[in-house]
């Protein structure tokens, strides 16, 4: 067994009276590919803000390699090494494409992801590299919502929702990226709708129920009764 | 040929008013705040501009060597001891504080400086001119214009030329996206208001030597640079050049048909402005 680089125990969040996750323990191993799912307002996304460091969390909730994070801010779990491709994509507006692919680069963290290796990866940016991000297409967007995550080089990339509101030929095109960003022994934790998808790319899933883990296991083994049953908490 | 002379001395006034708003303008772009202590920040200038040339016995403009770097200084010890804890949803609570800040700043130069009418000796910059076609134009004004020019050129290429630039943009769009990416928002506003009262500690210079001041003119001040702001159209640098420079013809324009229409005349034009582009002339981001 691998030490895992992210754990989390009893995590739970809130916003303002309003509890959202409810005591939430995950471990995402190194260079894992871990797929969280659950339906809407289940707490995908607060989980992924929560490690992101966007959330108010308690400091021993979140360790990341060992160290815990729960009380640091996002700029500084950033600089340890944890990305996040936010939901909506949310690239700066104000910013050409380069510059939000450079801001993302602002942390420099040792590793392969340079402007030019995400242009390898995503060749129509380099074409559009001086437009405004805004003047992008949906999935081209995306793409530089992920490759804005990459720059930073970081060791454990969160992508939430990244398939929301795209063409299903571009969500093809995105999760055939997947490997090749993954590959480098990068530990990533996807969260998606869309269950297919995100258990054809992930070796283990959590699926997550009004603030809790509803089931948990290695995506081969587990079927698809049990995470109907755990996804709609029907008996 | 008066009247023209009123236009060209409106439109180097109008440098001053540029210098006022353009520190207004940034931290407005940057953070969404609205500095009301800002005309007494640029009164605070001008008073450590004088404490410095008489301390030193240099030339005002060469106070600015130490004055750019202290008011930069209490921008950043400002902005992350007291503005960033007021910043958040609410447009209220940095507008009552920065309320705050201008009365106290006001009742300190009073305690330091007295209420008696202070100026700043130029020497011979002060009165010296230049004819051009038949106008008699000041070193001065001049000057002051184009230094606003540069400043406001300066200003743009730190904007959309340089990572820091970068930062003030993306933590504007969105703060909690910037902070992924590790820009801690405390620091970028910290930076962006020590930016801001960098320009303000130049704009107090061009002030304290071009008239005399005294701690209760801040208010009028603050009016001049939001109104040259309003004018131009938010978060366009460029149009509040434009804007001090309407805002400048409009009074000496006024104050050529009675001397007593000077300001009147600026404010009236403003609201002229206002209501039928209220947006201002050249507003950056559609409304």
């Amino acid at each position: 067994m691998p030490e895992p680089i992210l754990n989390t125990r009893g995590l739970t969040a809130f916003y303002k009276d309003f509890q959202a996750l409810y005591g939430v323990d995950l471990s995402v191993d190194q260079g894992e590919v871990l797929a969280i799912i659950g339906a809407n307002g289940a707490g995908k996304s607060t989980l992924l803000r929560s490690i992101a460091g966007l959330m108010r969390n308690g400091a021993d909730q979140i360790a990341f390699k060992g160290q815990p994070i729960g009380a640091l801010r996002a700029d500084q779990v950033a600089a340890l090494g944890i990305a996040l491709v936010p939901e909506g994509r949310q690239l700066f507006p104000s910013l050409s494409v380069e510059e939000n692919l450079l801001i993302g680069g602002r942390i420099k963290r040792p590793g392969p992801w340079s402007l030019e290796a995400v242009y390898k990866l995503f060749p129509i940016l380099k074409e559009r590299r001086n437009q405004a991000s805004t003047s992008l297409s949906g999935g081209q967007q995306q793409m530089v919502a992920i490759g804005r995550a990459l720059m930073s080089n970081p060791d454990l990339i969160l992508f939430d929702e990244i398939s929301l509101g795209l063409a299903p030929i571009i969500i093809k095109d995105i999760y055939d990226a997947l490997p090749g960003i993954v590959g480098g022994g990068m530990s990533a934790v996807i969260v998606e709708q869309d269950i297919s998808k995100a258990l054809s790319v992930s070796s283990r899933v959590y699926c997550l129920q009004e603030g809790r883990v509803s089931l948990e296991g290695a995506t081969g083994e587990i079927s698809r009764e049990a995470i109907s049953r755990a996804y709609f908490g029907v008996e | 040929m008066d009247w023209l002379n009123a236009i060209v001395q409106g439109t180097l006034l109008g440098g001053l008013y540029a210098l006022f708003a353009a520190g207004l303008s940034l931290i407005f772009g940057v953070m969404r705040l609205v500095n009301i202590a800002h005309g007494d920040l640029i009164v605070l200038a001008a008073y450590l501009g004088l404490t410095t040339t008489v301390a030193l016995g240099v030339h005002p403009l060469l106070a600015l060597i130490v004055v750019v770097p202290a008011m930069a200084a209490i921008g950043y010890a400002l902005q992350r001891g007291i503005l960033n804890q007021t910043l958040g949803d609410d447009l209220l609570p940095p507008l009552l504080v920065t309320f705050g800040i201008s009365v106290i700043l006001q009742n300190a130069l009073l305690e330091v400086y007295t209420a008696d009418p202070q100026k700043m000796n130029a020497g011979a910059l002060e009165t010296a001119s230049f004819d051009l076609g038949g106008l008699t134009l000041g070193w001065l004004p001049v000057l002051t214009m184009l230094v606003a020019i540069a400043v406001i050129a300066g200003l743009q290429w730190v904007f959309y030329r340089t990572p820091l630039g970068r930062a003030f943009r993306a933590t504007s769009d969105n703060q909690d996206i910037a902070q992924l990416m590790g820009l801690n928002k405390a620091h970028v506003f910290g930076l962006a208001m020590a930016l801001a009262l960098a320009v303000t500690a130049i704009a107090g210079l061009f002030l304290g030597i071009r008239t005399s001041f005294d701690p209760s003119i801040g208010g009028g001040r603050l009016i001049f640079g939001f109104e040259a702001v309003i004018i131009g159209g938010l978060g366009n640098l460029w149009g509040t050049l434009a804007g001090g420079v309407i805002l400048g013809v409009a009074q000496t324009i006024g104050a050529k048909i009675d001397p007593g229409w000077q300001l009147l005349a600026g404010h009236i034009v403003f609201l002229l402005i206002l209501a039928v582009r209220p947006n201002g002339l050249f507003p950056r981001v559609a409304a």
